[in-house]
């Protein structure tokens, strides 16, 4: 059988106009479909940057909590209820809020800031520079060094700014895995800072994490902190929420439903009419195949083959052009928000074996149809 | 006297549908026996091709039967046709049907490579054939930069690599000059046709006739009174 797809590959490749036509069409279809599902998948790790970077297991909300942008603080009895909750190691308030920093120029650049719980500074970053218990000195900020932090001016060690007319000083630069959606640069604080520089409502929890005592306490957990009329997710099923939350409720996943879906029909109309040209052209190699002697699953496999190689070929390029623009991007724009995941690719690769099953289908039915004799006839 | 190589009995072949309904070959019956050279020659639309076509396992008759040496080939099924045509039958088509993006000896491999033969080997043997043909030092040009003869003795080879008991040329000067048609004929009765082979050859070219062994002439679908068995 090896023979036989080596006849096929020699057939398919040697007509260098039609096999270059094939994957281009593979190659544009492949490359629209993983840019658009890896910009969603990188705006999405944006937007879920601070779960990631907090690393809680669980965390506590208010129901109506969409994502970590729009926190809706809780009273500090919830946090009082988390910690005696049967199951829970320790639990800890996490401040989100906006505040604004005034530049050296006049100008104010918003900024997210995160408390961190004064006692266990629980979900603090990595430092690159400083030591995090300097966080408590007088006026005392973290800054992250992210693709945003350009934005504060570059900020050193010692650097003194106002935010929201009060003193900072930057006692500590740190780094994280991922920075956020909105493209404003993070400061990291105590809590107890935060909600004392940063203007609240009576409530100033945004979010409790919970560190449980096994994964096997987490559904009681959840149980209990619902009796008091919260949420409970675990980090996971805070991403998937954030998630859904962008994908349903803003016009991101329709854009992206029909980008996709635009770019699949057009690799499919692309590939499938120059696959099906390219298989009427050899139509009479095929009945002079079959009347040789070729079984119809014989020619049936080799157009798979065809059909296949092209997909795969135009897949790799498709990936090798998609990866190669997101590395350009970003060393123009390094906030670019595009990566590309084993999702996307698993996606892709499911359309293209789509687009070629499909296009091996049509040609399949026109050579099995193929009557030896007609190419006696001429 | 050479054993029977293809028995045809009462062969016939209808196309069409209502008056349309046309017989192509009606009735027709010979033997060919190996080591002959059979040609069947008649003028265009008299049924030379559906008749070759019949007997070699490609098109099925309405009625009547075909045996090639002890094989009923009519009574095979779709794939044992299939392996009965790579095994038994060398075709050598009008047009030559060579495969324009295969180097030529990938095209003689390609019975071969059917009977699932290794690559290499099949390759390798490919290359034997080209040797009969006298093209071994065309063996790494596609076809499409060969010339008429040089395409006719390549689909010869081709049609020679499946190691053939019966040949089949459909109209083999049809696309030659003279000359060139003539050498190849002749090659095919010289070095091709053996005791074991038997060729039959379907023709209108009159110059090529000296070389049958008996010639079957047809017309209209049926093979004319009395010259069933004519000697050429």
């Amino acid at each position: 059988m090896l023979g036989i797809l080596r006849i096929a590959y020699k057939l398919l490749v040697n007509d260098k106009g039609k096999f270059a036509a094939l994957l281009m069409g593979l190659t544009f279809s492949v490359f629209l479909m993983i840019q658009m599902t890896s910009m969603f998948a990188g705006m999405m790790k944006k937007a879920s940057a601070t779960v990631t970077n907090t690393g809680a297991k669980v965390w506590v909300m208010d129901p109506a909590v969409t994502n970590v942008s729009s926190a809706i603080p809780m009273p500090d009895y919830v946090l009082d209820a988390a910690r005696s909750i049967a199951g829970v190691k320790y639990a800890v308030p996490l401040y989100s809020g906006g505040a604004l920093v005034r530049l050296k120029d006049g100008t104010y650049q918003p900024v997210t800031v995160l408390g961190l719980d004064d006692t266990s500074l629980f979900g603090r970053p990595q430092l690159i520079e400083g030591k995090i218990e300097d966080i408590y000195a007088e006026n005392g900020f973290v800054v992250v060094k992210d693709e945003e932090y350009m934005k504060l001016e570059n900020p050193k060690m010692g650097t003194e700014f106002e935010l929201n007319d009060n003193r900072g000083v930057i006692v500590g630069v740190a780094k994280v895995p991922a920075s956020g959606l909105f493209g404003i640069p993070t400061l990291y604080t105590t809590f107890n800072r935060a909600v004392q520089y940063i203007p609240s409502m009576r409530y100033t929890i945004s979010f409790i994490l919970i560190e449980p005592q096994s994964a096997a306490a987490i559904p009681h957990i959840r149980d209990e902190i619902k009796r008091l009329g919260y949420d409970t997710l675990t980090e996971d099923g805070l991403i998937d929420r954030i998630t859904n939350w962008y994908m349903f409720h803003t016009g991101m996943g329709t854009n992206l439903v029909i980008m996709t879906a635009i770019s699949f029909v057009v690799g499919l109309s692309i590939s499938g009419q120059t696959f099906y040209t390219f298989v009427l052209e050899n139509l009479e190699r095929f009945g002079a195949l079959k009347a040789i002697g070729a079984k119809g699953r014989e020619l049936v496999f080799m157009i798979f083959f065809q059909a296949g190689i092209t997909g795969i070929a135009g897949y790799g390029l498709g990936i090798g052009l998609c990866a190669g623009l997101i590395a350009l991007a970003k060393l123009r724009v390094p906030d670019y928000a595009s990566i590309i995941t084993y999702g996307n690719l698993g996606l892709a690769l499911g359309m293209v074996l789509v687009i070629s099953a499909c296009s091996g289908y049509i040609a399949v039915r026109k050579v099995l149809k193929i009557d030896p004799y007609d190419i006696f006839r001429g | 006297m050479d054993p029977v190589a293809i028995k045809a009995e009462g062969v016939t072949k209808w196309f069409g549908q209502g008056e349309a309904k046309t017989c192509a070959v009606r009735d027709v019956s010979f033997e060919a026996r190996f080591h002959e050279m059979l040609y069947i020659v008649g003028p265009s639309g008299s049924g030379k091709t559906t008749l070759l076509s019949m007997i070699s396992g490609i098109l099925r008759p309405d009625s009547g039967t075909v045996r090639v040496e002890d094989t009923d080939v009519w009574a095979l099924k779709e794939n044992a046709l299939a392996d009965f045509r790579l095994q038994r039958i060398g075709f050598v088509f009008q047009d030559f049907h060579l495969f324009p993006n295969l180097t030529t000896v990938e095209n003689v491999a390609i019975p071969l490579v059917l009977k699932r033969r290794d690559w290499d080997d099949a390759i390798k043997e490919g290359m034997k054939y080209l040797e009969v043909v006298g093209l071994t030092a065309r063996a790494q040009l596609n076809p499409t930069r060969l010339s008429g003869g040089e395409q006719q003795r390549v689909a010869i080879a081709r049609a020679l690599a499946s190691g053939p008991d019966l040949m089949i040329f459909d109209e083999p000067t049809a696309s030659l000059d003279g000359d060139t048609g003539k050498k190849i004929v002749e090659f095919v009765k010289h070095d091709v046709l053996t005791e074991h082979r038997c060729i039959v050859v379907v023709t209108h070219d009159d110059r090529i006739y000296e070389y049958a062994d008996r010639i079957l002439h047809m017309e209209d679908g049926r093979l004319l009174e009395g010259k069933g068995s004519a000697d050429a």
